[in-house]
């Protein structure tokens, strides 16, 4: 069996937190800000960032209708804070040509946890990871206000859904990967892994 | 780290804390943070794909050329821009001058810059920046000077450049400073890194955490002087991880085509074909100052301590 290789779309945001991570899980990472890069990789990682710059630079650089097709064919995906909002069906506080994909079954508002001196970090249990909870981090977070029939909430904080699973995609508000908690990465290196039928590590 | 409010554990939302703080710099990456005098001006550098706008009364080059006292800007301008825009906020403090710090924080400003660009309200301190909650990102000209600030509680740095000039030489000196002293750290014996700490200025465990890391502990972008798209390309392959551009924009006579050009530039900062293309027929960049005729009591950079 051929090695997982994931892509982490590197046009701006924390594109090394989540380049190391997945390494740290075994898969083989790469960045991606071209379609000739996209085409070279099984998954891909939407990482945080600013929505509105990776938006546009998706737009002007031809990458919004090569990534579109990827995922109409179902590559598998991580998405975080910006990269949710990239993924989801409806942003709402967004700009009014910001790109959503439409992938994720969620509603999302931009900003929605308030601005910076509000950005935070707590303990999140998230079902499928076992008994320990989760350290998330959240900075200027989208706030999931509506997940629909079609996505899984696997953790939720305050009430509203913070992480969700639909097939081969993981959507977070946080940052797995502003900590040394490798679990989502692996749930999702694995998870891609078997949609894909390649070997994870 | 001392001073980080960072919680252990905990399930309460724990909010101004070392990692959220460091955290919002992280998401800035590869990313351009423009000065912006307006909220008109504030949407064209959102339309254009800035990561972040800062607030500011007057952009360097008019500063520069207005003398005075430079000071925070108006609180009605800062909410105006805060109002305009769904990308991040930041706004410019004088260095020392921990009110301020306060005030804009009150506002609700996602950043503060305690900048030279301003008139120093200090000469001896800087901000006491552990006490706030919104993050701080400072100027560094040498590696001593940010490991300083980060000591001090700054969560970013920027090389200072010569703000308003126009010309990305003392940006290129204070980067490659930067980059030079982290690796000398990187390649010391450990009983080397005491005297290296006499040396820089610097305490002694940031220069142990880079020793070990080999990078800084917090991001660091360039400004100072970045006025063409090759120029944030430069910076980039020099090493940093994004780009403040202050007058190079709206001083330019097409601002939002060089806003562009600048976000684009940033991004494919290794691809000289696209740097090339996004080039093309941009107009005039805003007109330089030769840094090394201008009189000492003219720079910004030396302002700091």
């Amino acid at each position: 069996m051929t090695i997982l290789r994931v892509g982490v779309l590197a046009l701006q945001g924390d594109v090394r937190e989540h380049l190391s991570a997945l390494r740290g899980c075994g898969a083989e990472a790469s960045t991606v800000r071209t379609p000739a890069e996209l085409e070279s990789v099984d998954a891909l990682v939407l990482p945080g960032g600013e929505s509105t710059t990776m938006s546009r630079l998706l737009q002007v650089f031809g990458l919004e209708m090569p990534l579109r097709e990827r995922l109409a064919a179902g590559m598998p995906t991580l998405s975080t804070c910006a990269g949710l909002i990239l993924m989801s069906r409806e942003v709402l506080d967004g700009r009014p040509d910001q790109i959503a994909l439409g992938i994720l079954d969620v509603s999302v508002r931009r900003n929605g946890y308030g601005r910076q001196v509000e950005s935070f970090e707590a303990d999140v249990p998230v079902s499928l990871l076992g008994i320990a909870p989760f350290r998330a981090v959240f900075i200027r977070a989208p706030l999931i206000e509506h997940a629909g029939p079609e996505s899984e909430v696997v953790a939720t904080f305050g009430g509203n859904p913070v992480a969700v699973i639909q097939g081969p995609h993981v959507g977070l508000c946080f940052h797995p990967e502003m900590t040394d908690d490798s679990r989502l990465h692996q749930l999702f290196v694995e998870r891609a892994a078997a949609a894909l039928e390649v070997s994870a590590a | 780290m001392t001073g980080d409010k960072t919680a252990a554990n905990g399930h309460e939302p724990h909010t101004g804390g070392l990692r959220v703080k460091r955290g919002l710099a992280e998401m800035l990456k590869g990313g351009v943070i423009m000065d912006v005098v307006t909220a008109e001006q504030a949407k064209i550098a959102e339309d254009a794909g800035a990561v972040a706008v800062m607030a500011l009364e007057r952009v360097p080059s008019d500063i520069r050329r207005d003398g005075g006292v430079a000071r925070m800007s108006d609180v009605s301008l800062i909410k105006e821009i805060i109002a305009a825009v769904t990308i991040p906020v930041m706004a410019k403090a004088r260095i020392g001058h921990f009110v301020e710090a306060q005030v804009l924080q009150s506002l609700g400003v996602d950043y503060i810059d305690e900048s030279e660009v301003l008139t120093p309200a200090d000469e001896e301190h800087h901000i006491d920046k552990w006490q706030f909650d919104v993050p701080f990102v400072c100027g560094a000209r040498d590696l001593g000077e940010a490991l300083r600030r980060i000591g001090e509680g700054a969560a970013m740095i920027r090389t200072k450049g010569e703000a308003g000039t126009g010309n990305v030489v003392e940006a290129v000196r204070h980067m490659r400073a930067v980059q030079g002293g982290i690796r000398r750290i990187a390649s010391m014996r450990p009983e080397e890194l005491m005297a290296e700490a006499k040396h820089l200025g610097a305490p002694f465990d940031l220069i142990q955490e880079i020793h070990r890391t080999g990078k800084l502990p917090v991001v660091n972008f360039s400004a100072g002087g970045i006025a063409t798209p090759a120029d944030a390309a430069l910076m980039m392959q020099l090493g940093c991880d994004g780009n403040f551009v202050g007058s190079g924009i709206f001083k330019s006579t097409d601002p939002e085509a060089y806003a562009k050009a600048i976000v684009a530039a940033t991004t494919f900062y290794d691809k000289p074909e696209v740097i090339a293309e996004v080039s093309a027929g941009l107009g005039k960049a805003m007109p330089g100052l030769d840094v090394a005729s201008m009189p000492a009591g003219e720079l910004l950079a030396t302002r700091g301590w």
